[in-house]
């Protein structure tokens, strides 16, 4: 078995676990078992990521999607418990309508996307990315990438804003 | 179309995982009621983004821009990070003011 027909093996098999997972959060009826397969999804997601030669991306996934996100995303559901107890539906009237479009934007994509003539570099086997990546970032990202903190710091504050509690005065 | 140089695998499969996700993602977006199941399709469809980008950069490299696709990624999941704190923050406010987390019954701006 030579390291091509390995490496398709490995994609088709993180392939079917990440799309699988991703089913499953959308069509699982309850809310923290979907919470759980979304954890599944992020972590095959990070593997595709290090198939990819993307080591600093793996980290950066596992750490803030499989890690930071759901946690956010299970105390949502904890503190709205109260309003998914009942017993009605989770899907809105419009599931075929949902599934129509979901597979009319697949098939769009597809047939964009498959036939373009995309630009091929030569990878130059590099050994890890976290350097390139660093550099580029102060360099060439230096004000996207400052602007981006500030962003992080206004959606913080803004969550603490926004979530607090009144105070009765 | 497939992978160039007699491999297997190319940038084509990656893109179409990344077209299943995001469909998979818009489905989830629209058919579900639960404001919380829209913001996890929401990140599917980021994840599925962040795998184009990343199979660009890896299949696309230039030494012009290297690992443009992933410095891009790397935004992405910063960006999403500050967007999921802040729809939380949000959907905690309406259902503390409007006991409800239904986006059908979310109705107040609807014409």
């Amino acid at each position: 078995m030579d390291n091509q027909l390995l490496f398709a093996l490995t994609f088709y098999a993180l392939g079917a676990m990440v799309l699988g997972s991703g089913m499953a959060v959308v069509f699982v009826r309850n809310v923290v078992h979907a919470a759980v397969a979304l954890i599944a999804c992020f972590f095959f997601v990070a593997w595709i990521y290090l198939l990819l030669n993307a080591d600093l991306l793996w980290v950066a996934q596992l750490l803030i999607y499989a890690g930071a996100i759901p946690v956010l995303i299970v105390f949502a559901i904890m503190f709205t418990r109260r309003s998914m107890s009942d017993t009605s539906s989770a899907e809105s009237g419009n599931t075929a309508w949902a599934a129509l479009v979901a597979a009319a934007v697949f098939g769009l994509l597809l047939v964009v996307l498959l036939p373009a003539n995309w630009f091929h570099g030569r990878w130059p086997g590099l050994v890890g990315t976290t350097q390139v990546i660093g550099q580029e970032l102060v360099y060439r990202y230096a004000v996207p990438f400052e602007v981006v903190s500030v962003l992080l710091l206004a959606g913080l504050i803004g969550a603490v804003v926004l979530a607090r509690r009144e105070e009765e005065s | 179309m497939l992978g160039e140089g007699g491999s297997y695998i190319g940038l084509g499969h990656f893109l179409a995982l990344s077209a299943g996700l995001f469909s998979i993602g818009v489905y989830g977006l629209l058919s579900k009621r639960n404001a919380i199941t829209l913001l996890m399709s929401v990140e599917l469809m980021f994840n599925s983004v962040n795998i184009a980008l990343v199979a660009f950069a890896r299949f696309g490299y230039n030494s012009v821009q290297p690992l443009a696709g992933e410095a891009f990624a790397l935004f992405v999941i910063t960006i999403a990070a500050a967007e999921v704190a802040v729809a939380i923050a949000i959907l905690l406010l309406i259902y503390r003011l409007r006991d409800t987390i239904w986006v059908d019954e979310i109705d107040l701006m609807r014409w």
